[in-house]
């Protein structure tokens, strides 16, 4: 599976996922400026965490308005691979390819530590290869991770699976405490009804070699290579 | 040419945190009758005239870039 990992002014982990797919999961990848608006290929897009465009504005508000995001709209749109990861979560909300939004963290703080995660859907592309009641232990470090929606759309990305990740503890329990910025529902990662396109605040391409911590962050990424066969 | 101010806000629903921080601050100051703190942008535009309606045109500006319907309340006003 070819990926594209898409370079914004401020992106910062644009390296690290490029690390992770070429050197761990060993697949082709290449860099996609945000001016360009050819994907080179790619099966799959990679939105990098950072902080685009300074997150002037709202997070992620001006990356969605660059060149690149146009050719991901329409990749998005005949099914192709999409995720967003932290920054680009945000990017994915602000262009209406996920529902919702992301806001400031209820502490207001910047958090950057380990999290515990449990996989909700196992049936979608990104989460296929985790185990019912794992708590996946990957990094966040955001400081506007709140994710929020209206009433009915929280109901109906409930009803319809689209919540792939919930924070925990690590024992895989979603609870009050284990929920490091105020999400509803403890809600860590989403997809859009079809699927193909994901967003999470927490990092797996920083998880992907145990001498690194962890390597969860690898059953994701593994994931969406496989589904696509 | 026009001048337009817009306001924009958290939609009441939303909890925030700044404008809650604030608050405990001023009741620490005294201000123990403060009962609600909510911190928004204030953004000033110009536009000049291109002969489409200004309204118009500043709903499309507000809706698509200055605020994120999803969490967010706008406002503006139009002055010369």
């Amino acid at each position: 599976m070819k990926f594209g990992v898409v370079v914004f002014p401020g992106s910062n982990c644009d390296q690290d996922a490029y690390y992770a797919v070429r050197d761990v999961l060993k697949q082709p990848v290449e860099y996609i400026w945000h001016q360009d608006n050819d994907l080179k290929g790619s099966d799959c897009v990679i939105l990098p965490g950072g902080f685009s465009y300074g997150d002037y504005l709202r997070t992620g508000a001006v990356a969605r308005f660059s060149p690149v995001m146009e050719a991901v709209q329409q990749h998005a749109a005949k099914g192709g691979y999409v995720i967003g990861i932290c920054n680009g979560f945000q990017i994915l909300c602000e262009a209406h390819l996920l529902p919702g939004a992301l806001v400031a963290n209820t502490g207001l703080k910047f958090i950057c530590k380990y999290v515990n995660l449990r996989p909700e859907n196992l049936n979608t592309p990104w989460t296929h290869k985790c185990n019912e009641g794992q708590a996946l232990r990957i990094p966040i470090a955001h400081q506007g991770g709140n994710y929020t929606c209206d009433p009915e759309t929280l109901q109906q990305i409930e009803d319809n699976g689209q919540v792939i990740l919930r924070y925990c503890d690590e024992r895989g329990v979603v609870s009050a405490e284990a929920n490091p910025n105020g999400s509803l529902n403890n809600i860590a990662g989403i997809i859009n009804e079809k699927g193909n396109v994901a967003g999470m605040m927490p990092h797996p391409e920083r998880a992907v070699e145990k001498i690194l911590g962890s390597d969860d962050g690898v059953a994701i990424l593994r994931s969406v290579i496989e589904w696509a066969g | 040419m026009a001048k337009v101010k817009v306001y924009v806000t958290l939609k009441p629903t939303l909890l925030d945190a700044q404008g809650r921080v604030v608050m405990t601050a001023l009741e620490n100051l005294g201000h123990t009758n403060v009962e609600n703190v909510r911190i928004g942008k204030y953004i000033e535009v110009e536009v000049a005239d291109n002969g489409r309606n200004i309204n118009e045109q500043m709903d499309e500006i507000c809706r698509n870039l200055l605020s994120n319907p999803v969490i967010e309340n706008y406002r503006y006003e139009v002055t010369e």
